[in-house]
């Protein structure tokens, strides 16, 4: 908006320097000292000129910087120089008394209309698209030509189709029938989202009078409308769906290693929401390393940050594991509580030292903004990023899992311990570094959280559950399980937060879990063997 | 037959049976009258004794010595002791599911929430035009601009209909909810973290002011109960003896139950469910039976909360303290009854004592509280005890 207000402001002046006024002196005169139904008109003749040099004028009276001179001399006065607007020529010393051209709201709406009519010619994208959005409310047919031209030169896909919009609505209120019926025609084409309510207004019925009189015209809206709301339905499935994508990578990231350290050992370890707060954590230190000592290298911080977040969670977990976990084996639901006391000291020594507010994490500048899959649907580089970064990470547990001898140990130990440590795997060690891996992917989540929500000592309690009910509907043992629970999830949540509101999708979800359980106690992948159980 | 790893079976246990199942397991079922079986002798001169302080000697104390005296009991002091009394209840209640029968709920604190929304209920409809916008509506609703009752309210203007639902409202829940879990043999943490998303999403839903139950404040500036003001402290002592006697009832309610052969079944599905099975017991229905009566007593303990501590609100049903509930089982020890109503008062009567003098460290006291006691003293206070008596003989 300032960027915007500069250009202006320059563009005024330059445009001051070679002439003082593009319009007529009658013209100007009305402007400034006619009657309000004189300045309308006049104003109406600046805007249908679709000569930028009358923008600084009308500008200057929506400021309230020209004044008069005893009904002869008009002057902007700015800054105490005062210019003859009909002469061009600098008036020193200021006149005594001078009078505000005073101007009603109604002659301000028009005014800020014909600049923003005006301002569609400027050479800035920026400053053509706020005057498009302008023009959307408070047009009348008298800008038709000028908005015309526009089209017609208009190379900028947003801002043509806004003009497009602007265009057709003035037009449906035409008299003329084959106006009307080619602006309900154009309007099919239309990606915006006001289309449809325009379409559906003319189509409105007050007991037997519609508002659009005329049947064809009618009958080509209801094509127009379907058209369009086709067009619009796919973008809100396609954002939807990537949404729940989103989402989906979220909670993979977050579930991932309690996978792993449930599968391995049955133990639901409460604390892992409290390492993906660690991971956020320890991100945000990184950024604030980098800030004080390597500021021009901040956008690169996240490159340190993802080792470092890692590492600061796989330490603490391996901590864990060797001081109280290992020493509850065979008893899962006390390590439940265990765990669950070690998450609460967790969240108070993260209170202790960083204080109970968020704590801010700035994106890294090559994150924000995003891309337009169509019309009308953003897909924000952050969430792109993470769905990339989610399958990155999910590519390496896979590799290590299946192609490294600890990867080979992790999957002896998880299907059949006692068997695992005849031949000879060292199950203690195994337990240590697989914990220590699945912290660590906890901490990575936290790394990725980080870059789209608030970073706050209950950072892992809003996810705890959410991945807890992956890892339920997935089953332990295959990574596949986790990735289509935590993928169906994230997608179904999505929809059906649309539908019902985020609360009841929630609750919608659990009841759908548990009625799926009915028929797959052990989630979606289930290790075959010959199990004593189920 | 191979025993996968993780099988809660009798050969890797479950919680409770890898301290040896014989130490926790109810005391032989002695012969002799019923009377005798229930408690021993010196467990009847305890109860009576126990009778007498709460129903005599503390409303004495309280109401009858003048407030000046060194004897006297402050009001604070009965509400805080009618609070522990109420969790005590709940300990109670997650003992006859976690300690005697082996499932760890995680969703207990929604039975406690749900019994108090009902009393509330009520407590709300009682207190009339006298509200802040004096209308027939509880404020909240005026404020959210409802012209009537919607339909759940229904009839909680009766007393006798809130109790019905103080029952009912949990007693449902956990039934229809632990028939579904129960028969698709969800257990364990499997099971336990299912009742935590349950929590989950009903804090969740009771935060939201559509649901009309008042949203994130929800229901509190009770004025009377049965046409007796709430804050009168003959009011009070009134509910502070109720819930003694609820407290005392329970207990009994729950000797009576470990003491017969369904407690024998179910300590029994505790320690080796798929050998229950094996001898010809279908687990589903003792689970179904003892999960829901465990809801139900929450229930009970949650209506006699509410009108003692004057509020009641969806943080109540949150995941933290449902867990918490577990902790003052098993700070008092599972598998006994006395136990958990230890517990529950130690560890509250440490918070309220903690959280004035040194709010901050309260939660590392907690969570260290959580860690030790599993690694240190699974068999809670009441082992201890235990130990020290043998020790003495």
């Amino acid at each position: 908006m300032l960027a915007i207000l500069r250009c202006f402001a320059a563009f005024a002046l330059s445009a001051m320097a070679w002439s003082a006024c593009a319009l007529a002196p009658e013209t100007l005169r009305d402007l400034a000292l006619g009657d309000n139904d004189a300045k309308e008109k006049a104003i109406g003749i600046a805007a249908a000129s679709g000569d930028i040099a009358s923008l600084p004028l009308l500008q200057a009276l929506l400021d309230g910087e020209v004044q008069t001179v005893a009904d002869t001399q008009i002057l902007l006065v700015k800054d105490d120089t005062a210019t003859d607007l009909v002469t061009g020529k600098a008036v020193t010393p200021l006149p005594e008394n001078r009078d505000d051209v005073v101007i009603n709201n109604r002659i301000r709406k028009d005014l800020r209309t014909a600049i923003a009519a005006l301002k569609l010619t400027a050479p800035e994208r920026a400053i053509r698209l706020a005057a498009a959005k302008e023009l959307q409310t408070g047009a009348d047919e008298d800008l038709l030509p000028v908005i015309g031209t526009a089209v017609a030169k208009e190379s900028d896909a947003e801002i043509k189709g806004l003009l497009l919009l602007t265009q057709a609505s003035i037009q449906l209120t035409s008299k003329d029938k084959n106006t009307r019926l080619e602006a309900v025609r154009a309007l099919a084409e239309s990606n915006n989202s006001n289309t449809k309510m325009l379409l559906l207004g003319l189509l409105e019925q007050k007991g037997d009078t519609f508002s659009e009189p005329d049947a064809d015209v009618r009958a080509e809206a209801e094509k127009s409308l379907h058209a369009v709301q086709s067009r619009l339905s796919t973008g809100e499935l396609i954002g939807r769906i990537f949404s729940g994508i989103s989402l989906g990578s979220i909670l993979l990231l977050a579930a991932l290693g309690l996978a792993i350290t449930y599968g391995l050992m049955g133990v639901i370890n409460m604390a892992h929401g409290e390492l993906i707060m660690i991971g956020a954590y320890t991100t945000y230190v990184v950024q604030n390393v980098f800030r004080s000592h390597f500021p021009a290298m901040f956008d690169a911080y996240l490159v340190a940050a993802v080792p470092a977040a890692f590492v600061a969670a796989a330490l603490v977990g391996m901590a864990l594991e060797r001081s109280v976990i290992r020493f509850l084996y065979g008893r899962p639901l006390e390590t439940l509580l265990a765990t669950w006391g070690i998450s609460l000291i967790l969240m108070q020594s993260v209170r202790t030292l960083f204080g109970a507010q968020n704590v801010q994490v700035e994106n890294p500048s090559w994150m924000s903004g995003g891309i337009e899959a169509i019309s009308g649907v953003v897909l924000p580089w952050s969430r792109i990023v993470i769905i990339i970064f989610a399958a990155l990470v999910l590519a390496m547990m896979w590799l290590l899992l299946t192609r490294t001898r600890l990867g080979l140990f992790v999957r002896a130990v998880t299907q059949n311990r006692t068997m695992a440590s005849c031949t000879g795997v060292p199950t203690r060690r195994v337990d240590t570094w697989a914990f220590g891996l699945g912290s660590g992917v906890a901490g990575l989540a936290g790394c990725a959280l980080s870059q789209i929500g608030n970073v706050g000592p209950d950072l892992g309690q809003s996810y705890i559950v959410d991945s807890f009910m992956v890892v339920v509907l997935g089953g332990v043992g295959q990574l596949a399980g986790t990735v289509y629970a935590a993928m169906g999830l994230g997608v179904v949540n999505k929809f059906l937060e649309a539908w019902s509101g985020a609360v009841l999708a929630k609750i919608l979800v659990l009841v759908f879990i548990i009625v799926f359980i009915q028929k797959r106690p052990q989630g979606l992948f289930a290790l075959k063997g010959r199990m004593a159980e189920t | 037959m191979r025993l996968s790893l993780r099988a809660e079976d009798g050969a890797q246990g479950p919680g409770v049976s890898a301290l040896g199942s014989a130490a926790l397991a109810p005391a032989a079922i002695a012969d002799g009258p019923r009377f005798a079986r229930l408690l021993p002798l010196k467990g009847w001169v305890f109860y009576v004794v126990a009778a007498l302080v709460l129903f005599v000697v503390f409303p004495v104390l309280n109401l009858a010595v003048p407030a000046g005296s060194a004897l006297h009991l402050s009001d604070y002091t009965v509400t805080l002791i009618g609070k522990i009394m109420c969790y005590a209840i709940v300990a109670l209640a997650m003992d006859l599911i976690w300690g005697y029968t082996g499932i760890l709920s995680l969703g207990h604190g929604v039975f406690f929430a749900l019994g108090g929304y009902a009393m509330g209920m009520y407590l709300m409809r009682s207190i009339g035009h006298d509200g802040v916008y004096q209308s027939d509506l509880p404020d909240f609703m005026v404020f959210l601009d409802w012209k009537s009752y919607p339909w759940y309210w229904s009839f909680t203007d009766h007393f006798w209909f809130a109790a019905l639902l103080v029952v009912l409202a949990p007693g449902l829940l956990a039934f229809v909810f632990g028939y579904f879990a129960f028969r698709s043999r969800i257990k364990g943490v499997y099971f336990s973290i299912i009742t935590q998303a349950m929590t989950y999403a009903f804090m969740l839903l009771f935060f939201r002011n559509d649901t009309g139950f008042g949203g994130n404040n929800g229901f509190t500036d009770f004025k009377r109960i049965l046409g007796f003001p709430i804050t009168a402290p003959q009011t009070r002592m009134a509910l502070f003896v109720l819930t003694g006697g609820a407290l005392l009832g329970f207990l009994l309610l729950g000797r009576l139950i470990v003491t017969s052969k369904l407690g024998r079944v179910l300590t029994a599905i505790r320690d080796a469910e798929t050998r229950v099975m094996f001898s010809g017991y279908n687990p589903l229905y003792f689970k179904l039976f003892i999960w829901t009566l465990s809801a139900v007593i929450c229930g009970i303990a949650g209506a006699l909360y509410v009108p003692q501590v004057g509020i009641i609100n969806p943080s109540e049903m949150s995941p933290a303290n449902s867990i918490e509930i577990a902790i003052w089982a098993a700070v008092g020890g599972r598998g006994t009854l006395f136990g958990p109503v230890i517990g529950a008062a130690l560890v509250n009567l440490g918070k309220s004592w903690f959280t004035q003098v040194l709010p901050e460290y309260w939660l590392f006291l907690l969570g260290l509280l959580f860690i030790l006691v599993t690694l240190f003293l699974p068999r809670g206070v009441a082992g201890l005890l235990r130990t020290a008596r043998q020790r003495r003989q």
